[in-house]
């Protein structure tokens, strides 16, 4: 088992480490110009020059990578914040999009696993078909469009909420340059703008779960094993809990346990509608602003994450499950 | 016992007999047709209602995208229409009959902005013999831009209050009146018109010299008022005065709207020295004709004049002035063919690499393995950025876009061609075929590939959403534009829609309604599918 995860981990290092040096390339061979701000223009050139972007490529990834290894330095932002490590600028972002995928979170578990059981014990009678229906058109319409709908009747037509978008730390009353900014996330003023792309959000999460959890459950429901438990004397209901529900969670959990990694992520395009300053804004931003050192940051935290997600539920099936033995053939 | 071998070898044809001479075989021939794979999976879908159904609904939208550029009248597909940009859904017929499509569009406005359009109509009714028709006549008028008002109420401002209205205008016919330049030579042709079909195009010039003129560049104040553009008026109510609401002595504040229907405007028409109107001035030009005219033209008769028919857009205009049914096909055109082109290209990469690897496994396996490892650890958004960034420019948005789907787009479906060469490769009939001397292309191709066309057609179809969904998305994010003047996608028509859809909010529906229905439809589809050709769940549904 460790030997498998072990094994697992540094094959995921070694694809990582490829992968970043693939984008690396990519991303410093990109044309770049200097800023028309005269003083800025030097110092980026003094940069430059230092982190040897005159040398060949191997010899600008070294560097990079021994700046990371002895100084936790990834590099400057130039445009987005004016000279400040883009690690600072990156953790600065994590919080906004954790934030709200993990309200997001907390809301469509319960809710997508719990109507997904439903569905599953009144398969096939009208409950399960409406369900059904619903699930289908949630998992199907793009995000964005419900997202516009969700704005468009809160905000537009209901006015529940009186900002079309996330406030900005300024709103809520704090200094965004203080040290305690971060608690403006915090507020109960901040939360409600939140609400907007925490629905969003959750619509397709819970209609995902939904089905899966259904398509789940439905299959071990005509397991041998039920039949065998009701004819021991068990009720419906007892033998759902004890011996169904069990056993549709071994594939269920490692898709939470997934989900969770990829709060990290976020999802640009809600950032990009109810403007979030968070991590997939930042992206986007560090592409049109050219500021290719936060690019890069975001790009390896991306692959990052996405490793991360694959490994774990790979992993948590083992961990679940005493019945899956990891690594065999 | 020995068996004399000889004994067998040379047997004379007369002592050969048939086995069961005059007796008929019944099993040679089948009484009913033979169902295939693809019969019984084409027979289980049929079964399934929905699919079915989001089958039609697909075909339906295709043939919207073949046929609608086919009808679309040059004119309305590839010319910009600065002035009917972002208007909303029309049509004449059901305008005047059922009063729904109507162009129209709800606004509050004050009193100021109510007169203004109320005056667009009196000014289209302008006749040189008769007299200027009052504001409550002009309701009834075709060009009337307004289709009904109310009082709304008053809103305090400080000292003054000013009147609300609810009005309901046909944004076409709001545009009024324009100012433009033309040669003479068109002058004559338009005045030819105007003559056959009776309705008028170019309209007297307004006189922008004196203090009576608000907005020099707005042909539509053709009226006099003052400076704040609160109309200088001949009131001919029922007594013949100017009746002042209670309560306002201020001047400016015209109550007009409130209590009097029958407000006349005064004109402002440019006359010359004889009190002759002006219809034209010379703006430049040599011989008689390329000079050219400044004129004042309403706009929707010209729009006529130029195109031979009413304004009418059954889904409004976009952003840009263009139709946006037109644009909606092309987009449609554009998102499918990229989604087909994708489909297509990872199906046979991935058949290719999956066979490959399955067939041969070993060494040749891991590699590509670790390879697809690599690969699939890139996420899409970021291979889609890089794409763009490297290739657009040198390329075209377009190739690179493909180029950035088709990169990762083949890793699934060649695992699963892999796992399904793994599951076939040893079974009996493959070592049959192999002892029969087939070769191993022959092996791959024929005997073994076949298993797995039923799932790889349901991913290929599955792909479609999938990257109709993405394209959009990019477009959204604007990582990704396919927008251009002759072509557009539909990510590119929602992106476009995103700053404006709160008002206008046809730019927003159509495309998304399109888009979702399309996502819907091939999800429904590849489902059914993917059932039809599971043999697993036969007979399962009966």
């Amino acid at each position: 088992m460790w030997k498998y995860v072990l094994k697992r981990l540094l094959l995921m290092l070694v694809t990582f480490f490829i992968i970043c040096a693939i984008c690396f390339v990519l991303i410093r061979i990109l044309p770049r110009d200097l800023p028309q701000d005269l003083n800025l223009a030097e110092l980026i050139k003094a940069r430059w020059e230092a982190l040897g972007y005159n040398k060949p490529l191997p010899v600008q990834f070294w560097i990079y990578l021994k700046n990371i290894f002895t100084k936790w330095d990834f590099g400057t932002s130039w445009y987005i914040e004016k000279t400040i490590p883009v690690t600072e600028v990156l953790g600065k972002r994590l919080l906004p999009t954790v934030l709200v995928n993990f309200y997001s979170l907390i809301v469509s578990i319960p809710l997508g696993i719990a109507l997904g059981i439903f569905a599953a014990i009144k398969k096939n009678k009208w409950q399960d078909q409406v369900i059904s229906i619903v699930v289908m058109l949630f998992v199907s319409i793009p995000s964005y469009i419900y997202a516009f709908l969700v704005q468009y009747i809160i905000f537009f037509k209901l006015r529940i909420i009186d900002t079309p978008t996330l406030y900005s730390i300024a709103d809520v009353g704090f200094d965004p340059e203080a040290a305690n900014a971060w608690q403006a996330y915090f507020t109960p003023q901040m939360f409600k703008s939140m609400i907007m792309p925490i629905i969003a959000l959750s619509f397709g999460e819970i209609a995902g779960l939904c089905r899966f959890t259904r398509a789940e459950l439905t299959e071990t429901l005509t397991q041998d094993y039920m039949l065998l438990a009701r004819t021991k004397g068990l009720t419906r209901g007892q033998a759902t809990r004890r011996h169904a529900l069990k056993n549709a969670m071994v594939p269920i959990l490692p898709m939470i346990i997934s989900s969770f990694i990829g709060i990290l992520g976020g999802s640009m395009i809600i950032e990009q509608i109810f403007s979030i300053p968070g991590v997939g804004d930042l992206y986007i931003k560090s592409i049109n602003l050219f500021d290719y050192d936060v690019f890069m940051l975001d790009t390896i935290f991306y692959v990052l994450i996405g490793l991360l997600a694959g490994i774990v539920v790979d992993i948590s099936y083992g961990f679940i499950d005493p019945r899956i033995r990891m690594g065999e053939r | 016992m020995i068996v004399d071998e000889n004994k067998y070898t040379n047997i004379p044809t007369e002592k050969f007999e048939f086995v069961n001479s005059g007796e008929k075989i019944h099993d040679t021939k089948f009484e009913t047709k033979p169902i295939g794979y693809f019969k019984d999976a084409l027979i289980r879908f049929c079964k399934n209602r929905a699919s079915v159904a989001a089958f039609v609904i697909i075909i339906l939208i295709v043939l919207f995208a073949l046929i609608v550029p086919f009808t679309t009248p040059k004119s309305k597909a590839t010319v910009m229409d600065t002035y009917y940009k972002q208007k909303a859904p029309r049509n004449v017929f059901l305008k005047e009959n059922l009063g729904i499509m109507s162009g129209s569009k709800k606004l509050e406005s004050n009193e100021r902005a109510v007169l203004l359009e109320l005056a667009k109509g009196v000014g289209a009714e302008f006749d040189e013999e008769e007299e200027i028709i009052s504001l409550g006549a002009s309701l009834d008028s075709y060009y009337q831009p307004v289709i009904k008002y109310k009082f709304a109420g008053e809103n305090k401002l400080g000292v003054s209050s000013k009147a609300f209205y609810d009005m309901k205008i046909d944004t076409y016919l709001s545009v009024g009146f324009i100012y433009k330049t033309i040669e003479q030579s068109e002058y004559r042709k338009i005045l030819e018109w105007e003559q056959e079909n009776g309705k008028r195009v170019i309209y007297p010039l307004v006189d922008t010299a004196n203090s009576y003129c608000v907005d020099a560049n707005n042909a539509n104040y053709w009226y006099k008022a003052n400076a704040k553009g609160v109309p200088l008026t001949v009131v001919s109510n029922k007594n013949g005065t100017y009746d002042k609401p209670n309560g306002t002595g201020n001047d400016d504040v015209v109550k007009s709207l409130e209590f009097s229907e029958d407000l006349v405007l005064e004109d402002n028409y440019k006359r010359d020295e004889n009190g002759n109107l002006v219809y034209y001035t010379y703006s430049g030009g040599g011989s008689t004709e390329t000079a050219m005219y400044n004129v004042r033209i309403l706009y929707y008769n010209y729009y006529q004049y130029i195109n031979g028919f009413e304004p009418n857009y059954f889904i409004g205009t976009d952003s840009q002035g263009y139709d946006l049914a037109y644009r909606m096909a092309t987009g449609i055109r554009l998102s499918l063919l990229l989604a087909v082109v994708v489909s297509v290209i990872n199906l046979v990469l991935g058949a290719i690499v999956g066979a490959i690897e399955g067939y041969y496994g070993g060494a040749v396996d891991l590699i590509i393995e670790r390879l697809k490892d690599i690969l699939s650890g890139i996420p899409f958004i970021i291979l889609a950025t890089l794409f763009q960034l490297h290739l657009a420019k040198k390329v075209g948005p377009l190739p690179s876009l493909i180029s950035a789907f088709v990169l990762t787009g083949w890793l699934g479906t060649s695992s699963r061609v892999r796992t399904q060469f793994y599951r076939f490769k040893n079974q009996e009939y493959v070592m049959a075929a192999r002892t029969l001397g087939a070769r191993d292309r022959r092996i791959m191709w024929k005997h073994i590939f076949p298993n797995t066309l039923g799932t790889l057609i349901t991913s290929s179809v599955l792909v479609i959403p999938s990257v109709i969904f993405s394209e959009s998305m990019l477009s959204y994010l604007g990582i990704a534009s396919l927008g251009g003047t002759k072509n557009t996608s539909l990510g590119t028509l929602l992106s476009d829609a995103s700053t404006k859809w709160t008002d206008f909010p046809h730019l927003m529906i159509a495309p998304a309604i399109v888009i979702s229905l399309l996502m819907i439809c091939f999800n429904l589809f590849g489902n059914g599918l993917r059932d039809a050709f599971n043999p697993t769940l036969r007979g399962s549904e009966e």
